[in-house]
């Protein structure tokens, strides 16, 4: 039995390995300056690279970050602080706050695992077609509904975590509730709202499926002359790194093939270094937290 | 003996009543703040459902509810339209069906392994292990799955699948690699991380005094945990399966690349060994080329809302039923 069980976390693990070594072999010797800085090459001919996809997703992160952290945070808050209420009056606003907090947590579990292209659709529908064009803020509203669940989940469970004495030692000093939260509890439980964070941006980080409806890819950089004229900006297509491997994969050239992986190589290290650092650095706390992402 | 609200009101008469009320409408504006944020969730959803509904609705209004979903052709040409989900739901249905029958048992095992069995030294590494291949992206699954994975099914699994019983129907066909056999297996590989890691946690909720109460009456370590932790822990994992099955109907990159891709009444899997189609991955392949003045793009959306009814009432399932297991280990029983 316990044979078998070793046999089962075998594999599981024999094609994590493969996949890491895999990606290591054939993407290595892809890797060059020139590739990593350059934009792409002609279709068909070897050279290019995939620099205007490193600088896209970077910008997709930093963009959907912006709108999915501090939505995400509120949110947590709302359902750590003002959602378990012990209440002492039964009156029915803290009826309505209950049901309305627990349904709402319902609600964001369900959104966890959510099929990316069906947000991928949303968004299309919503923006894509209203703003007329594929646009790098499509993708980022996008991806930033993907990271709004886990960041709330991470949020929630770190904030709960904070004792009940620091809430009380905040309020025997007279500071207001909203303070309190805020300056005090958010703090102390900065670890683990930074873990969850991190963990979310990890996970956009490999999104497709909802780039290939909103952002489309490019071949070209974005940039911005001054700032006031920015050729290919936030309403234009932007390319990707996970969306370029997978128009990369399926070129018949062998030179694609080559770029795919090197490209894969760059993104796996982008993910992974963002989830062991993440993972070494809270090693034992935030188990179940962690496991549940 | 003085109320609390007489106190109250005593401590704010005494104090600057200006900055106090300042104060306490903050308290308020923060609270409805927070909750306008909470409930951005709900409105996604919602618009989410109103979104796939209109655009879809054209497509319906053609062919009727019950003609799309069992409908069986797919022409996007102008003029000879024919748009029928039911090979991709038969394909979703398959591959997830695959996803599940070999994913889960290894999931348990990998749970129980972590749970029951493994030395304390062991766990914590072989977790981070796991959770590890839930930080691949699917992309790069589907990369190495076009590469590496389907040849490794078509010479060990399916060649020999063919030769021995390839007069089956349900493997008939040529190895190929690019099938369902193959999206089905990465799928199992890709639920592995959330099933093994929900049922651990379901596992390590039972209270010990069922695993007590097992060796009392003789059991070996397996009887042990098959009598005592797995029969307790049986709607958890039941749980833990569903929501290993959202995430395998859900998952777009990696089958897409190693479905083969076909349309129409060839994508139906009569075969393992058939290339077919699912919901998700036929979305992602031509959403980019629909001719947004045809139905094309209606169609589409109306397997996005197929998709999302599946998605919605599996995620909810699975909620339901490890919300149920786990709010009895934070009330705990004994």
């Amino acid at each position: 039995m316990f044979g078998l069980c070793v046999a089962c976390v075998a594999l599981a693990v024999v094609p994590l390995a493969s996949i890491l070594v895999e990606v290591v072999l054939n993407g290595a010797p892809a890797l060059s300056p020139e590739f990593l800085t350059s934009g792409p090459g002609v279709i068909g001919e070897a050279g290019g690279g995939i620099g205007n996809a490193i600088q896209g997703t970077l910008i997709l992160m930093g963009l959907s970050s912006l709108i999915g952290i501090p939505t995400g945070v509120m949110a947590g808050i709302y359902l750590a602080e003002f959602g378990d209420v012990v209440f002492v009056g039964h009156s029915f606003l803290t009826h309505v706050n209950s049901f309305l907090s627990s349904s709402l947590r319902f609600l964001n579990n369900v959104l966890t695992q959510f099929p990316s292209i069906v947000v991928g659709i949303l968004a299309y529908t919503t923006i894509v077609v209203a703003l007329g064009s594929f646009s790098t803020i499509a993708g980022a509203i996008a991806l930033s509904i993907i990271m709004l669940p886990i960041v709330t989940r991470t949020a929630e469970e770190s904030i709960k975590l904070v004792p009940g004495s620091i809430r009380d030692a905040a309020a025997a000093l007279g500071i207001r509730k909203w303070r309190a939260t805020l300056s005090v509890v958010l703090s102390t439980s900065r670890s683990g709202v930074v873990t969850g964070v991190l963990l979310a941006m990890a996970r956009i980080t490999g999104e497709t499926a909802p780039l290939i409806l909103t952002v489309l890819g490019s071949s070209v950089f974005f940039q911005c002359d001054s700032l006031s004229s920015c050729t290919y900006s936030l309403g234009h297509p932007v390319d990707a790194l996970p969306l370029r491997i997978w128009r990369l994969a399926l070129l018949p050239y062998d030179y694609a093939r080559q770029q795919g992986w090197g490209a894969a190589l760059v993104l796996i290290i982008i993910v992974l270094t963002l989830n062991i650092t993440v993972r070494l650095a809270t090693r034992g706390k935030f188990g179940m937290m962690r496991s549940r992402t | 003996m003085q109320s609390l609200q007489a106190k109250e009101q005593q401590v704010r008469q005494g104090s600057n009543s200006l900055l106090d009320s300042l104060g306490g409408f903050l308290d308020a504006a923060f609270q409805v703040l927070s909750t306008y944020f909470a409930t951005i969730v709900a409105g996604v959803l919602v618009l989410m459902t109103v979104v796939l509904v209109a655009g879809s609705s054209p497509v319906f209004r053609r062919f009727g509810f019950i003609g799309f979903i069992t409908g069986v052709n797919w022409n996007p040409v102008i003029g000879k339209e024919a748009f029928g989900a039911l090979p991709y739901i038969l394909g979703t249905l398959v591959t997830s069906a695959i996803a599940i029958t070999i994913g889960v048992p290894i999931s348990l095992g990998i749970a129980i392994f972590l749970s029951e069995m493994s030395p304390w030294a062991v766990r914590g590494p072989v977790s981070q292990l796991i959770e590890l291949l839930a930080a691949v992206p699917s992309v790069i699954y589907g990369l190495w799955g076009l590469f590496v994975f389907r040849f490794w099914v078509r010479d060990w699994i399916e060649t020999p699948l063919s030769t021995y019983v390839g007069s089956l129907p349900v493997f008939s066909g040529s190895p190929f690699g690019l099938d369902v056999l193959t999206a089905g297996l990465i799928l199992a590989i890709m639920i592995i991380p959330t099933v093994s890691s929900v049922s651990r946690e379901v596992m390590l909720a039972v209270p010990n005094s069922q695993r007590e109460a097992a060796y009392s009456l003789g059991a070996t370590r397996w009887e042990a945990v098959r009598i005592g932790v797995l029969n307790y822990s049986r709607s958890g994992i039941f749980g833990a399966t569903i929501l290993g099955l959202g995430r395998a109907v859900g998952e777009t990159m990696a089958v897409t690349m190693v479905i083969g891709n076909a349309i129409g009444p060839a994508a139906i899997p009569t075969s393992l060994l058939k290339a077919s189609q699912t919901l998700a991955s036929l979305i992602a392949n031509e959403f980019n080329e629909a001719d947004p003045t045809s139905l094309h793009p209606a169609a589409l959306i109306g397997l996005g809302l197929i998709l999302f009814i599946f998605a919605l009432l599996i995620n909810v399932l699975a909620q339901l039923l490890v919300w149920k297991v786990l709010k009895v280990k934070r009330g705990s029983v004994e």
